[in-house]
């Protein structure tokens, strides 16, 4: 995600390296290329030149200060100005909601509302632990409400859905849904509403008439991600007609270029406060201005990084397992759950694009390939669980069992055995050096500072 | 009232160019004038080539091939139109001779308006005197085939279809021998959205190509990719991985109106070749028009607003 956006920045901030770099010229210079690759990647006509002149206003104004880089001062605005372009003081979701809450949700067609109601609902039940209701008052497209009926069902979240048909009309539905809601004890209902080709009269009095009936604490815009200049002018319409209370950014996944993330906000005046950014169902994050304003300009996501980790991680499970290894006790089992927990965090390709200067190496991050990683662990589950805790055992023979258990090659096992000695032998000798007194207290914390996760052994990047 | 409120909300910007380029030909300065023209190709999601043509419209200035700014408008609206190509017989603009069934295969991101755009080709093949029938091998989003047995049943139109999650390729298999038997000429399959950065769901379509192919000698006989027209510049990236999969013989531009202008196939044009087929233009199923690159290069300069 914004890879362009990323690569072209850097390479302007590349320009403040080096001494006497923020005279002016050199300024004037860098701003055109800032202005340039925001507009390439999509951001708003107005809003780049807007922002190009703040930063400029920033750094010419500014005393060059003793002891901070060129570059680091001019890192230092862009990020300042791009946390601003985007920033809210509320959070994602609405202080002091009714009960049930209603959330409401509009936007134009084929931007994936439907699908941003059904993540919203899962988010809401995971991070939020609420009983969540949604409601499918999309009459309109074919089919729409079978597609919310089905998502549910596949997710475990009850979906209020009535066939359409004469005297079923949105705000009807909607009204039915609240009712649904309050005496089901929900506490959350999500409302999912018909889009349109483009902004028109009726999309427009379908939604306020439907607003009317079940007055949500909150109406969010679903808004493509990959959405060029047009679609945030679209949004504004919307803004200009319904009380929003954030947007919804989707499909952030792939290589959206981040235009409609940095523009929407001031192009509507209203702030982003999800974005989708995965096919699963699970992949919604709630926004931050900051942690995307470092994640442009490569200073990694490592909020992000923890945020992950700890999700993934039991952490006396992890301490435990951590003291064990760091003694030489590395066994095939230890591996299987290093795998898993990382499996658990995400694809490892999101993984490493969190983190800090990987923007630089995204050729790097296409040859990380997850399918590696399921073979490795197919070939340890087709180990038996003393072969797991003793590698060593596997001589010819079981090698060839092993292969064939886990559909992979001899050369294949035989290379993961050899990586894995390496490991052990690594692990040993950190363990040493490592062992001088150290309290459990100390290892936690320093597991803390590492995102909760054991040191990844060789061959594998220091997560 | 209300609605011309929104109508003058979306056209501010828009009139300011407008006023701009109104007052051209008068004595606007070169120099406003490429501006207004900078701010018309970005708005209407043109992308980094913008700042190249403007280059090259400043140095046709300079160099006396234009003799003065108010032609600016017209030498860059001739400009834009030799950029993208349109059908190379705008009569025909889909080869589907093979066969039979010919088949036309259809693909794009999730949300570009793939499905309407199915249903829209397959009333247009109905009126060109075709018979076609439906593949619906998009089973993984949900409720996707239900969309299309909708605009199907309006057609009048046999659908194929498989259970939800079935192999989009079998579906494809089966559908191929189900045109042959029922005498349907074109087969036109609707696949599932995927982002193209999906290694999984590209290589799925893949297979789609590669069973149709294995069922009717040289199929697919056309691909269309459908773009949605509010896409910005990762339009170029959708073409070109797209393209690696599955040849793209035509891009259909789906989504456009007065707003959305979809300069992004200008990109796509130039640096893949890809020409434009068809535009969808509105909600319903007879808005489909086979694209003109003179007629998109007039509207993609035309400010709007009143």
């Amino acid at each position: 995600m914004l890879e362009n956006l990323q690569q072209s920045l850097s390479k302007v901030l590349d320009r403040f390296r080096g001494p006497g770099r923020l005279s002016e010229e050199h300024i004037q210079a860098a701003l055109r290329d800032v202005r340039r690759a925001l507009l390439e990647a999509d951001v708003h006509f107005q809003v780049a030149k807007d922002f190009t002149r703040r930063v400029g206003e920033r750094l010419l104004g500014q005393e060059r200060l003793a002891g901070v880089s060129g570059v680091q001062q001019a890192t230092a605005a862009f990020q300042t100005e791009l946390a601003a372009l985007m920033a809210s003081d509320q959070p994602a979701l609405p202080k002091n909601p009714r009960h049930p809450m209603v959330l409401l949700l509009a936007g134009l067609q084929g931007v994936g509302k439907t699908t941003a109601a059904a993540k919203l609902g899962l988010w809401l039940t995971r991070r939020r632990n609420k009983r969540v209701l949604l409601a499918a008052c999309d009459l309109q497209r074919p089919a729409a409400v079978e597609q919310l009926r089905q998502l549910g069902e596949r997710l475990g979240l009850d979906v209020h859905a009535e066939m359409p048909g004469p005297g079923v009309d949105p705000p009807g539905v909607a009204a039915r849904a609240l009712a649904q809601a309050r005496n089901g004890r929900y506490d959350v209902l999500v409302v999912d509403t018909a889009g349109r080709l483009h902004v028109d009269q009726e999309l427009m009095e379908e939604i306020e008439q439907v607003g009317r009936a079940i007055r949500p604490d909150a109406s969010y815009l679903v808004l493509d991600g990959m959405a060029g200049q047009v679609a945030v002018d679209a949004g504004k319409a919307f803004a200009e007609r319904l009380d929003l209370y954030g947007v919804i950014l989707t499909k952030m996944d792939g290589d959206a270029r981040g235009g409609a993330a940095l523009s929407v906000r001031e192009v509507t005046g209203v702030p982003v406060r999800f974005l989708g950014v995965g096919e699963k169902p699970e992949d919604l994050e709630e926004f931050d201005a900051e942690r995307l304003a470092g994640r442009i300009l490569d200073l990694g996501d490592l909020v992000g990084l923890v945020e992950k980790a700890q999700e993934a991680v039991d952490e006396q499970a992890a301490l435990d397992d951590y003291v064990r290894m760091m003694s030489g006790r590395l066994t095939m089992e230890d591996l299987l759950q290093q795998f898993r927990m990382l499996k658990k965090m995400g694809s490892m390709k999101k993984i490493l694009g969190m983190m800090p200067g990987m923007g630089k190496m995204s050729g790097l991050l296409d040859s990380v390939d997850d399918r590696q990683f399921a073979r490795i662990e197919a070939i340890v589950l087709s180990m038996t669980p003393k072969e797991r805790l003793h590698p060593e055992l596997l001589d010819g023979s079981r090698r060839l069992r092993v292969a064939r258990g886990s559909g992979t090659s001899v050369g294949e096992v035989k290379r993961l055995l050899r990586s894995f000695q390496d490991m052990q032998k690594q692990m040993k000798s950190l363990g040493k050096m490592m062992r001088g007194g150290r309290s459990k207290k100390r290892l936690l914390r320093q597991l803390g500072q590492r995102g909760g996760i054991p040191n990844l052994p060789g061959g594998f990047p220091g997560l | 009232m209300v609605l011309s409120r929104l109508r003058r909300g979306l056209a501010r910007t828009r009139n300011r160019i407008a006023h701009t380029l109104r007052r051209l030909g008068g004595d606007t300065s070169a120099e406003d004038t490429l501006e207004a023209l900078e701010e018309l190709l970005y708005t209407a999601d043109v992308g980094p080539l913008a700042a190249e043509l403007l280059a090259e419209a400043e140095g046709a200035l300079n160099r006396g091939r234009l003799a003065g700014p108010g032609e600016l408008r017209g030498w860059l609206q001739e400009r834009l139109a030799g950029l993208v190509a349109g059908p190379n017989d705008p009569a025909a603009p889909l080869a589907l001779d093979g066969g039979p069934p010919a088949v036309l295969l259809v693909v794009g991101v999730n949300g570009s308006g793939k499905t309407t755009s199915v249903a829209k080709l397959t009333r247009w093949l109905q009126e060109q005197g075709r018979r076609p029938l439906v593949a619906a091998a998009d089973t993984f989003r949900a409720a996707a085939v239900e969309q299309l047995t909708i605009w199907c049943e309006r057609l009048g139109v046999e659908l194929v279809r498989g259970a939800a999650g079935a192999d989009p390729a079998a579906v494809v298999h089966d559908a191929c021998a189900a045109a042959r038997a029922r005498g349907a000429d074109v087969l036109v399959v609707d696949t599932a959205g995927r982002l193209h950065t999906q290694k999984n769901l590209m290589a799925e379509l893949a297979k789609v190509a590669r069973v149709a192919g294995r069922q009717v000698p040289g199929a697919p006989h056309e691909t269309l990719l459908v773009l949605d027209a509010t896409t910005g510049q990762n339009a170029v990236r959708q073409a070109r991985m797209f393209g690696e999969i599955v040849p793209i013989d035509g891009v259909l531009l789906a989504k456009l109106d007065g707003s959305a202008k979809g300069g992004a196939v200008l990109a796509i044009g130039r640096e893949l070749g890809t020409p434009v087929k068809f535009v969808g233009l509105g909600e319903g199923v007879e808005d489909l028009e086979v694209f003109d690159p003179a007629a998109f290069a007039a509207a993609l300069l035309d400010p709007g607003g009143e």
